[in-house]
């Protein structure tokens, strides 16, 4: 309520966000913290046996890494700062002056990484191909800082979901010993190092295309590579499931799929375990008979490997809802201490930008579409993605709706749907945004961000 | 002091800074002159290397002169994004309600950030690594050049518009959409400064990149020699640095002078003595012989540092004198706000002002009453019917609502409510009290 608030009603704020985000955790994994380790083993592997096609194959695939990683994987990474600072400020806003030290050693890691891959990948073909074995050093060199800078993030992202911390101690080393970190690391790393195997594979159906005796070595051993990762793999997932705090598990069968297929749910974990048993099989295959994997085959695991990934992201977005700072802050930006203040005295009254702070029978309306943008705009389009009108329509038909059953709802929605947060501000506001809903589904209208409205402030 | 409805004053996070706000500034200072350095040499590059491409369609040492400049461009940009980070997050965590602000109101043109890089960087390697493959098709070779120069060219002013627009919160209410805070004084002669300074700055690091010792310059540059090269950026930078006589004025005269302090002039003067001696010295060089271009080199460089950190020194004071009071006035209303938080929540913990309702009927009126109503169908069955079907039974009602069945087709499954069974009788007594029409429903 503190930020004029940047809106999408179309496709909603959260999809700017996920889709950066999401993105960004595809790169980093398969194509940085996976694939470093990988291409170095493939560089020291030609090495080790002279035969030159290992190097020319480590050499290609670094090629499509470091161009992805360096462009796309790179301003998605920034990306989420950009994104965060639209979406809801006050949530990186808060996390950030927690954990300013936590982020300012990922940095300087992450110099350190991006200064690693130039040297690594540019150096390939004249220092690199003289001095061997002071390259597969610096292959080595780089991986351990890939991995270090998704070590270092994965402590904030495991506190925001571990409820109570941040209001007894918050701070780095909290967050480090947070009970969700290791298990979340545990199951990242070999997940990375096997989506990295994967995407090689894909990449493979292009590189390995002619030389059937060289494809058939290549296939064998990534898939070993990824073979290798697998029993961690499926312990770390084991040991995250079991340290998700319980107050997630209420949510994880919507969030696995969507309110709307909540019954699907029961079928899901079987997808995911049918994805997993594939990838499995598919990399046993490469392992134990590469010459009779079929080359299409190549494409499949990492495709899989990247729905999964996706999944496994969104579950963990959603589990930690209706909270965006487990027991702190509301998905909405406002803090649960506001509550009561705001419950007492009015969301509008105490907002910075609003077009209308008292209510009376002129502003009642323009109250409404306030509340709405202050309150649930963070998660919710009008008519949009995730529209509001689709959502109340689901519930109590095409109406007319009427006034009390809005009010009713608005009353005690995070008791019916645990995932969101409790509607903030007094009876008359909620009255306001019930009238502005019902209004809504007969006139839709478009809600302005404030990157086109701009900001208004009401004396 | 301007009325709250023109000077929006918000409250800004409750939460304590990360360190002594000092440190945080002088890191800021520091890190971002380090950052806008390798920015200035990837646009500075770009550019370069365009015109050197276009000159060498008739004079081939040009053209491998742009090639030798490209392959700069490769980690330079890389560096600028990585480097970008830290003074992002410091900007972040100093100035979080002015900079959210902006990047919000701005906020169209900052997401395009992430696309509009990518694709800069893209048709930058695009560019770089079809040089021979594209030698025939010199006018598309050229065009993906351009194309990443522009994009290279277009970023700065989403930078410029935001960090301008956060210094003047006077402003945040006029302003609407990018273009908008794009035009507020002084965001165009920044821009100008900045072009101007990475051209001059690319020339002085090209200088030194391609007459170093160890450089292959005859297999790489064929056709130019060390004072040849050396004369020739010296003259793109004393012309680019000339320049700034003209914007670095520009520049300082349009900032409103809410920032201007005395400590500011003196801060800004010794920079441009220095800029100045630089000029000169530069200009000294172009006309020296072969054998003593370039001995300045080193004071040159030196000069112009001094004159960056002035610059980017200067700019963090006006800034901290432009927000200042605006800060302050935040951090009282903040505190206030948090006193005001704090007594209603221990208000509503000590229960002044109880709410009286009966548990049944306050969990009815907070968790049933969206789907069920008295007298007809809303989501569920009403009341009404719900009383008929458990006349002396609320433990029916109880052990349906913690795990409900499905019976009835064309109606939405119920969700689960499993509030124990002490809160779930109750309000299934209140429901049975309703439906069979004992008690009046009161709706808040």
């Amino acid at each position: 309520m503190d930020f004029p608030l940047f809106h999408l009603d179309v496709f909603g704020n959260r999809l700017l966000f996920a889709g950066i985000a999401i993105t960004h955790v595809l790169i980093n994994h398969a194509l940085a913290v996976g694939a470093m380790p990988l291409v170095t083993l493939l560089e020291w592997w030609g090495v080790r046996t002279g035969d030159a096609r290992w190097d020319r194959l480590a050499h290609r695939l670094l090629t499509v890494f470091f161009i992805v990683t360096t462009t796309a994987g790179a301003l998605t990474g920034v990306g989420i700062w950009v994104a965060a600072s639209l979406v809801n400020p006050t949530a990186i806003g808060s996390l950030i002056r927690v954990f300013f030290w936590a982020w300012f050693t990922e940095w300087l890691v992450f110099v350190g990484e991006v200064g690693l891959i130039l040297a690594y990948y540019l150096s390939w073909r004249g220092w690199g191909a003289r001095h061997k074995r002071a390259h597969v050093g610096l292959g080595l060199t780089l991986s351990a800082f890939s991995w270090a800078t998704m070590a270092v993030i994965v402590a904030v992202l495991g506190f925001q979901m571990s409820t109570g911390v941040w209001t007894v101690r918050p701070g780095f080393w909290t967050a480090l010993l947070n009970p969700l970190y290791l298990p979340q690391l545990a199951f990242r790393t070999p997940f990375a190092m096997i989506t990295a195997a994967l995407v090689a594979l894909m990449l493979g159906f292009w590189f390995l295309r002619d030389d059937r005796d060289f494809r058939a070595r290549a296939v064998r051993l990534i898939s070993l590579w990824a073979l290798a990762w697998t029993p961690g793999w499926l312990l770390g997932a084991l040991a995250y499931w079991r340290a998700l705090p319980e107050s997630a598990g209420r949510n994880i069968d919507i969030a696995l799929t969507s309110l709307r297929w909540q019954q699907w749910a029961d079928r899901m974990p079987w997808l995911i375990a049918g994805a997993t048993a594939a990838i499995v099989v598919l990399a046993a295959w490469g392992a134990w008979k590469p010459a009779r994997l079929p080359r299409a085959a190549l494409l499949v695991p990492a495709v899989l490997a990247f729905w999964l990934l996706g999944t496994f992201e969104r579950v963990r977005e959603f589990i930690r809802k209706p909270d965006v700072i487990a027991d702190y802050l509301y998905a909405n930006g406002l803090r649960h201490a506001d509550y009561p203040l705001l419950r007492e005295e009015g969301l509008l009254r105490h907002a910075t930008y609003t077009a209308a702070r008292g209510i009376t029978n002129d502003t009642r309306l323009v109250a409404g579409r306030e509340m709405f943008r202050l309150a649930c705009s963070r998660c919710h389009t009008t008519t949009g993605m995730n529209g509001v009108v689709t959502k109340l329509t689901n519930l109590y038909g095409p109406g007319p709706w009427d006034q009390a059953t809005i009010e009713a709802y608005l009353a005690g929605m995070q008791n019916t749907r645990p995932f969101m947060p409790p509607l903030p501000g007094t009876g008359a506001e909620r009255s306001a945004l019930a009238a502005w809903l019902i209004s809504l589904r007969a006139v839709p209208a478009h809600l302005d961000g404030a990157q086109t409205a701009g900001a208004v402030v009401t004396p | 002091m301007t009325p709250l409805a023109v000077l929006p004053l918000p409250r800004d996070i409750p939460l304590p800074m990360p360190a002594d706000p000092a440190l945080l500034q002088a890191l800021l200072v520091v890190l971002f002159l380090l950052h806008i350095l390798f920015v200035n040499l990837t646009v500075g590059g770009s550019l370069l290397a365009l015109w050197a491409e276009w000159t060498g369609r008739r004079r081939p040492p040009f053209a491998a002169l742009a090639h030798a400049i490209v392959r700069t461009i490769t980690v330079n940009k890389s560096l600028a994004v990585v480097l970008g980070v830290g003074p992002l997050l410091i900007i972040n965590v100093i100035y979080t309600v002015f900079f959210y602000s902006a990047n919000a109101l701005t906020g169209a043109a900052w997401a395009m950030i992430v696309p509009l890089v990518t694709a800069a960087f893209l048709a930058a390697y695009a560019h770089k690594y079809s040089w021979e493959r594209l030698a025939h098709r010199k006018g598309l070779h050229l065009a993906l050049g351009g194309l990443s120069s522009l994009l290279f060219l277009i970023v700065p002013f989403i930078f410029l518009a935001n960090i301008n627009l956060m210094l003047f919160p006077e402003r945040w209410t006029q302003v609407h959409g990018f273009l908008s805070a794009l035009l507020l004084p002084n965001a165009l002669p920044r821009y100008l400064h900045f072009v101007t300074a990475s051209v001059s700055v690319t020339a002085l690091f090209l200088l030194f990149w391609f007459t170093r010792p160890g450089f292959p310059l005859d297999a790489e540059l064929p056709g130019f020699d060390r004072p040849a090269l050396r004369r020739l950026f010296y003259r793109i930078a004393l012309g680019a640095t000339s320049l700034q006589l003209l914007a670095g004025p520009l520049v300082l005269f349009t900032l409103p002078r809410a920032g201007w302090s005395g400590f500011l002039w003196i801060v800004i003067g010794t920079g441009v003595t220095c800029a100045l001696w630089a000029i000169a010295l530069m200009a000294r060089e172009t006309l020296r012989s072969d054998g003593r271009v370039g001995s300045h080199y080193l004071l040159i460089v030196g000069l112009i540092t001094t004159t960056a950190f002035c610059m980017g020194y200067g700019r963090h004071v006006y800034r901290e004198t432009a927000v200042t009071a605006h800060r302050e006035a935040m951090a009282v209303r903040t505190a206030d706000y948090g006193w005001a938080a704090a007594a209603a929540q221990w208000r509503e913990a000590t229960g002044i002002g109880p709410d009286t309702t009966p548990l049944g009927e306050r969990i009815f009126n907070g968790t049933c009453a969206s789907c069920h109503a008295l007298d007809r169908v809303l989501v569920g069955p009403s009341l009404q019917e719900i009383a008929q079907l458990y006349t002396g039974n609320p433990g029916g009602i109880a052990r349906w609502a913690d795990a409900p069945g499905k019976k009835r087709a064309g109606f939405q499954q119920m969700p689960p409510f499993r509030l124990g069974s002490e809160k779930l009788l109750a309000v299934a007594e209140y429901m049975l009290q309703l439906g069979s029409g004992q008690a009046p429903q009161r709706l808040d």
